[in-house]
C-alpha cells in the first residue's frame, strides 16, 4: 500500500488526464520466444507457434482488464509479438510461409489480441533461404489475414544497407497493394520496412520479439498527445527552457502509468517486465495528435518551416522526462507522426503545409519515419525502394531506428482519399517526385556502414 | 511526513448536489465492509465532487468488483463513481 495520502488536486489531475486528455495504455504487448517451435513440417511447425502462443497469451487480456479496472487506467490494446517467422519456420521445409501467417492469425483470434507482429525477416546484411521465402510470402500472408503484422529489417548502422533487400521491399509493397486493393490497399498499412529496428518495441505494426530478448516478455507501450498538449496550452507563452520543463513532467507521469500497468501485468502473466515505450503515439480523435502539440507550441500549421525543431524539441523532452521516470525505457520511444492517424497531419496535408520531403525531414529528429502515408497506386517500385533508401540512410548515419510504412493505394492519385478505419484512419494521398531512381535501385549490393569518427 | 494512516484506494463521486450523496455512497461502501478514512467534498453550483479515501482491505470484495459495484449503483443513483487502487497516484504523483 502506498505511504502517505494523496491531495485531492492530484486525484483530481491524474482523472483528468484519463477522461479527458486521452492518457492511456495503449498497448501491452507479449513478446514470445518462438524458438522451441522450429520443426521439421509446417504442420508442425504451425501447431507449435499456435499452441506455444495460446498457452502464454491465454490470460493476456484478461490480466490486461483487470488492471485497468483496479487502477481506472484506461488500456486500449493487447497484443503479442513473437520471434522473426523467417527463424523459427528455417526448418519447417515449407515452401509458401502465408501457412505460418494463418497459423499466427488463428492464435491470435483464440486468445482475443487485435494484433499479432512478427512476421518478420532480419535482412540487413543479407537473406537466408528461409528470409526469402518470408518476404515472398508477404503480401499473401497480408491479404489473406487480418491482425498479422509484417516487418523487415534492411539496414542497421553496423551493417549498413542491404540495397537488394530495398529494391526487393518496393516490390513487395506494390505487390501487398495489389493483392488487397479493394480495400485501399490495407495490406501495405501492417507492414514496415526497418533501419535498426528494435526487438523490444510493442508498437504495431513494427513489433517482434529480437533475438535478445528473454522467453515471455512483457512490453508497455503509453501515449498521451492529449496530455502534453493541454500542459501546454496551460502556458502560452512559455519560453522554450520552460516548455522543456513543462512536456519533461508530463512524460514523467505517462511514464510512471505505464510502469506500473508493466510490473503489475508482468508479475500477474508470470513473465519478464522488458521495456516501457513512451511514445506520444496519436489515434485519429480529436485532442489526441501530435500535430496539434507541434501547432500549439506556435507553428500555423505541422509542415511549416520550425516544425522540425519544434518536433526534436518535443521528441528530446518526451525522453528526458521518461527516462527520469522509468529505468528501462526502451523500444521506439519518441513522437510518432502517422500522417493517416493523426487528425492535425491530415489537415496539414490537405492545406498543402506538410509535403513527403518536410516529412522526411521529420524524421531526423522523431521515432519511426515515413509511417502512414498513402501514395499514388501508380508509383514504381524503383521509387518506392528509393524512398524506403532515403529512410534507411536517415536512420542509418544518424544511429537511429527509421521506418517506412507507405501505402500506395492502386487506382488513387494526390489528392484522393482513402479510409483504413478504426486507429488505422484515413488520409489524403500525398503527391511523390517521379523523377527516376531505377538505375540508382537496380545497382543493388549493399551501402556500407557508417564511419564512426569525423562525425559531421 | 504524513502521518495520517495510509488509504488503499480513492473513490471519486461526482454528480448534481442533493441531499443525502453521502450518506448513500458511505452505506454502499458499509455493506462492503469498506472502512472510510477521509472525505473531502465541495459543491460548485449544483454540481457535487467528494473524493473518499478508503481502506478495503477487509472488503468483502475485491477492488475489481467493488468499482464494477459502486458504478452499477452509483449510475442508478445519477453519480459517476471511480474507484482507484492507491498505486496509481503513487506512481504519478510520487517520487
Amino acid at each position: 500500500m502506498p505511504k502517505g495520502r494523496f491531495e485531492d488536486f492530484e486525484i483530481l489531475e491524474t482523472i483528468r488526464m484519463f477522461q479527458e486528455e486521452h492518457l492511456d495504455v495503449r498497448t501491452i504487448t507479449l513478446g514470445i520466444s518462438l524458438g522451441d517451435c522450429a520443426a521439421t513440417s509446417a504442420d508442425a511447425t504451425c501447431r507449435r507457434i499456435y499452441d506455444k502462443i495460446c498457452a502464454r497469451a491465454e490470460r493476456l487480456v484478461q490480466v490486461g482488464d483487470d488492471i485497468s479496472r483496479e487502477y481506472g487506467v484506461p488500456i486500449i490494446n493487447k497484443r503479442v509479438s513473437v520471434t522473426p517467422i523467417s527463424q523459427v519456420a528455417a526448418s519447417s521445409g515449407a515452401k509458401d510461409y502465408a501457412v505460418f501467417a494463418r497459423a499466427l492469425e488463428r492464435a491470435a483470434d483464440a486468445v482475443g489480441v487485435n494484433f499479432i507482429g512478427g512476421f518478420s525477416a532480419l535482412v540487413h546484411k543479407g537473406f537466408t533461404d528461409s528470409d526469402h521465402r518470408l518476404v515472398a510470402a508477404i503480401p499473401e500472408a497480408l491479404a489473406t489475414t487480418e491482425k498479422v503484422c509484417s516487418s523487415v529489417n534492411v539496414a542497421t548502422t553496423r551493417a549498413g544497407i542491404n540495397m537488394d533487400a530495398v529494391a526487393q521491399m518496393g516490390r513487395t509493397i506494390l505487390a501487398a497493394a495489389e493483392r488487397t486493393k479493394e480495400r485501399d490497399a490495407i495490406g501495405c498499412a501492417k507492414l514496415v520496412v526497418f533501419a535498426n529496428a528494435p526487438e523490444d518495441n510493442p508498437f504495431m505494426a513494427g513489433a517482434f520479439t529480437g533475438a535478445g530478448e528473454p522467453e515471455v516478455v512483457v512490453n508497455v507501450g503509453v501515449s498521451g498527445p492529449g496530455v502534453v498538449m493541454s500542459a501546454l496550452e496551460r502556458h502560452p507563452d512559455a519560453d522554450f527552457g520552460e516548455l522543456a520543463d513543462i512536456i519533461k513532467r508530463a512524460a514523467f507521469k505517462i511514464t510512471r502509468v505505464g510502469q506500473l500497468v508493466a510490473r503489475e501485468a508482468s508479475k500477474r502473466l508470470g513473465a519478464e517486465f522488458g521495456i516501457l515505450d513512451l511514445s506520444l503515439a496519436p489515434t485519429p480523435a480529436v485532442g489526441d495528435s501530435v500535430a496539434r502539440i507541434l501547432e500549439s507550441m506556435g507553428l500555423e500549421r505541422t509542415g511549416a518551416w520550425g516544425t522540425t525543431a519544434a518536433l526534436a524539441m518535443l521528441n528530446d523532452a518526451v525522453k528526458k522526462g521518461g527516462t527520469m521516470a522509468s529505468s528501462y525505457v526502451g523500444g521506439l520511444s519518441g513522437a510518432f507522426i502517422p500522417v493517416s492517424e493523426d487528425a492535425g497531419m491530415v489537415e496539414a496535408v490537405e492545406c498543402g503545409a506538410l509535403t513527403l520531403e518536410k516529412l522526411e525531414a521529420m524524421t531526423c529528429v522523431c521515432s519511426v519515419g515515413i509511417d502512414m502515408v498513402a501514395i499514388p497506386g501508380d508509383v514504381s517500385a524503383a521509387t518506392i525502394s528509393a524512398i524506403i533508401a532515403d529512410e534507411m540512410a536517415v536512420g542509418v548515419f544518424n544511429n537511429k531506428t527509421t521506418a517506412v510504412r507507405i501505402i500506395p493505394v492502386p487506382g488513387k492519385g494526390a489528392g484522393d482519399r482513402v479510409h483504413f478505419g478504426g486507429l488505422l484512419g484515413s488520409a489524403p494521398i500525398l503527391a511523390v517526385n517521379r523523377a527516376d531512381a531505377s538505375r540508382f535501385i537496380a545497382r543493388g549490393g549493399r551501402i556500407p556502414a557508417p564511419i564512426h569518427s569525423l562525425r559531421n | 511526513m504524513d502521518d495520517r494512516r495510509p488509504a488503499s484506494a480513492y473513490i471519486t463521486v461526482i454528480g448534481r448536489d442533493r441531499v443525502g450523496i453521502i450518506a448513500d455512497v458511505s452505506r454502499l461502501l458499509a455493506d462492503a465492509n469498506v472502512n472510510i478514512l477521509d472525505i473531502s467534498q465541495t459543491v460548485l453550483g449544483d454540481s457535487f465532487t467528494m473524493i473518499m479515501a478508503v481502506d478495503h482491505a477487509k472488503a468483502t470484495l475485491d477492488i475489481k468488483a467493488l468499482a464494477d459495484r459502486l458504478e452499477a449503483q452509483g449510475r442508478g443513483m445519477g453519480l459517476s463513481i471511480l474507484v482507484q487502487h492507491a498505486g496509481i497516484f503513487d506512481a504519478m504523483h510520487r517520487i
